[in-house]
């Protein structure tokens, strides 16, 4: 059946027709759909796992069993499960295994832009990358074959603009393939050194012979073009891009697998044209294996290092002319991203600015606290890297720093890395204060359960982790609950905690505003006869108050009725649809 | 061979981008068009200036719009329609919702939300056709169905795809419980 889908609708429909059993991931942008589609199927056992190192190794666990398993992350979730990759490509598998990874090239939704290629060269594990859903759906079929031939986890990296962007696919039917076997096997799969090192040179004679295979298969392809004078080699979007800007003009070599990467396709290629350009995002991957092999290419002296490419970059780069647009409007306000009206983290992050605390923040919706006129956040690196950040922090700058300093970080945040940190704090003892902020849900990628939230992917009951339980049970005797709601309650405690001679976890909860099962009251609106526009409502960076001819103004389709920002009114301007304060 | 139509739908996360590229997408797949539709998920959809791009012809290799490439700018918000002028063909279409939601510089003071924008873009040399789609959606039932209102106005620039077609378009994206509300969007904006 004809359908247009999301790439990563279509890669999960992949998985699904290929017969996948198992599917474990984190969420990330531009990744989180592959899972949440594949979790449709009732045929395929899907799950959130708390980060993705776990996630591979669940996916690992499933192959080993004989099933054919998938785990799926974003770019920055590949460094997170390194460890195991690394060591799988050693073990090899025994159902067929795919690790999805999507990069973010122009930092939609992301801390790096790193590129993700690295990676299978360096653990010398296969990589396939498609350029639209199609290919999508049939490279993940694909890998399932190439895993279990090849004896190794298969990635497929996508990319922002494939991962999120529709278009037409061909369905067929699911078909499982027997399980494999399950048959102890220590010397394959117990990686100690004796063993390990019989299984390295498997791993380069197995590099060696999917040299073979992407010499031959047609997933690497040249497109004929009328005018010799240039060739292109490229893969991905970059090949739509390309295509876009220079349709059958010029040949292109379109590269569907990207490690190992063919050595005589590429010599024959260079040789039916004058020159040849490539075209990649990111780092010059390509053109480096190009130069290493003795044929002389064009890259990064036409193409940036950074950032996404389009169409007229390309067409830019290859000297053609650009097109004639509408001049732009000058001195346009910028539209950054915000925490949305009702959003829980405002009254916490509000309650730290104002005191001017030191904030040690973590990755989530949460990163938006550094953005004016909150601006609270000193840092944000990864994830689970406040709390780890704030004990180093308060050890070098002693007592000084842990009176005024604090960390900020997410429920699944906490989940997926922040326990260790904070075992860390428990056991070399810094008197540090740790913000959790609890909003029952995993929210930047779009409300995925976690191991604190008591569902799992499919929204039915599953295990709930107890944080307070957890927090004690580390030895931490000072764990405390506010409601960020509640502005007097948090700054009181927020200040007790500081005030305490031992470290201590303070618990934000209150639900994310967004969820469906939060009830939300009628919006409040403005007197305009009492407010005084003095502005305290406005220090909040609420997107529903603004000012109108000199008043406060409350947008009614965006307020929720959070009463935050009453709570700064010092002339009750700001009522409910009663008038009451 | 029929030229690529370029359409870019813009506005603030959070405002419904989505369902409309997707409405469009669907109805011009039903016609037999080639079609790439690409999206924004994540950071920037927390109140932050959104785009989706959706192209449609014979064959459709990119799923960005790059400057001077947009025939139809579909804007839910008047500065987004602004901001993203520089998209626009010389001469193109700007259909905009005449909502005007103030960004975080202006709220807090730091900038000020800009004056007749739409006689600049019309000055720009945009043809822009501004409506009131939040009226229509809240007369249809809902504030949240100002993108459909906004859907059926620029479904009066395609005399290709019949009204019908649009309308089963809607039932295929639509949940069942949100239909009626939905086509009641539709029609008052087509009929606007």
């Amino acid at each position: 059946m004809k359908e247009i889908m999301l790439g990563n609708k279509a890669f999960a429909r992949g998985l699904y027709e290929a017969g996948a059993a198992l599917v474990s991931s984190y969420p990330g942008t531009p990744s989180t759909e592959v899972t949440e589609e594949a979790a449709k199927y009732d045929e395929i056992y899907c799950e959130w796992a708390p980060n993705e190192k776990v996630a591979m190794e669940v996916a690992f666990g499933a192959s080993l069993a004989g099933k054919r398993s998938f785990c799926g992350m974003k770019h920055v979730g590949l460094n997170v499960a390194a460890d195991p990759l690394f060591t799988i490509s050693y073990t090899g598998v025994n159902g067929g295994m795919i690790i999805c990874v999507a990069d973010d090239p122009g930092m939609h939704s992301s801390q790096n832009e790193q590129d993700s290629r690295h990676y299978a060269i360096a653990s010398k594990v296969p990589m396939l990358e498609p350029s639209n859903s199609r290919e999508s759906l049939e490279f993940a079929k694909l890998a399932y074959e190439i895993s279990e031939q090849y004896d190794t986890p298969v990635i497929i990296k996508m990319c922002t603009r494939v991962a999120h962007s529709q278009s037409i696919v061909e369905t067929s039917e699911r078909v499982v393939p027997e399980p494999k076997k399950y048959e102890k096997n220590i010397a394959k799969y117990v990686m100690m050194p004796g063993n390990a090192i019989k299984r390295h040179p498997v791993v380069e004679q197995r590099t060696l012979d999917l040299i073979k295979y992407t010499e031959e298969t047609p997933l690497n392809r040249i497109e004929e073009g009328t005018d010799k004078s240039v060739g292109i080699i490229t893969s991905s979007t970059c090949y739509q891009y390309t295509k876009e800007a220079v349709g059958d003009k010029y040949p292109v070599l379109k590269l569907g697998m990207v490690n190992p990467l063919p050595v005589e396709k590429i010599k024959n290629f260079a040789k039916s044209v004058d020159k040849v350009i490539v075209i990649e995002e990111l780092d010059p991957i390509i053109e480096t294996h190009c130069k290493n092999i003795g044929v002389e290419v064009t890259g990064k002296e036409l193409f940036s290092l950074l950032g996404e490419f389009s169409q007229s970059v390309v067409a830019k780069a290859l000297g053609m002319p650009e097109k004639e647009a509408c001049p732009a409007i000058e001195g346009l306000p910028v539209r950054p991203p915000v925490m949305c009206a009702g959003c829980p983290h405002r009254g916490l992050f509000y309650t730290l600015s104002k005191h001017k605390l030191r904030v040690l923040g973590d990755i989530g919706c949460y990163t938006l606290g550094a953005v004016a006129p909150l601006s609270a956040t000193d840092m944000t690196l990864c994830m689970g890297a406040s709390i780890s950040s704030l004990h180093g922090f308060n050890k070098a700058m002693g007592e000084e720093s842990e009176k005024n300093t604090v960390c900020v970080i997410g429920d699944s945040t906490f989940m997926h890395s922040g326990m260790t940190s904070l075992a860390n704090i428990a056991y070399n003892q810094s008197n540090s204060t740790v913000i959790i902020l609890d909003n029952s849900i995993t929210g930047m990628t779009g409300h995925q359960q976690n191991p604190t939230t008591g569902y799992n992917i499919k929204g039915d009951p599953a295990g709930k982790i107890d944080l307070e339980a957890l927090c004690r049970s580390m030895g931490f005797n000072r764990v405390a609950v506010v409601d960020p709601y509640d502005l007097a309650e948090t700054e009181r405690v927020i200040k007790e905690e500081l005030a305490a001679d031992e470290a201590s976890v303070i618990i934000s909860r209150r639900p994310c505003a967004l969820l469906k099962y939060v009830k939300h009251k009628p919006s409040l609106h403005v007197d305009t006869d009492k407010c005084k526009s003095c502005r305290a409502c406005m220090k909040i960076g609420c997107p529903a108050i603004s000012f109108k001819e000199g008043k406060a103004h409350v947008d009614n389709t965006l307020c929720v009725g959070c009463g935050v920002c009453q709570q700064l009114c010092k002339f009750d301007a700001l009522v409910d649809e009663g008038g009451n304060v | 061979m029929m030229q690529t139509v370029n359409i870019m739908i813009v506005g603030v996360g959070g405002q419904g981008s989505l369902l409309a590229s997707k409405l469009l997408g669907h109805v011009v797949m039903t016609k037999g068009y080639d079609v790439k539709v690409s999206e924004v998920h994540g950071m920037s959809q927390r109140g932050g200036s959104v785009v989706t791009y959706v192209r449609f012809g014979d064959k459709v290799y990119s799923p960005v719009i790059d400057k001077g490439e947009a025939d139809y700018i579909i804007s839910f918000e008047v500065l987004e329609a602004a901001r993203y002028l520089p998209f626009l063909k010389k001469g193109g279409k700007i259909i905009v919702n005449a909502q005007e939601i103030d960004p975080m510089p202006v709220i807090t003071g730091a900038a000020q939300y800009p004056e007749n924008l739409l006689d600049k873009m019309s000055a720009a040399g945009a043809d822009v056709s501004a409506m009131d789609a939040l009226s229509l959606a809240n007369e249809a039932g809902s504030p949240k169905a100002a993108n459909i209102a906004l859907m059926g106005r620029f479904s009066k620039f395609f005399g290709d795809i019949t009204e019908e077609e649009w309308l089963n378009s809607l039932e295929a994206c639509v949940p069942p419980k949100f239909l009626e509300l939905n086509k009641k969007a539709f029609y008052l904006g087509r009929n606007s």
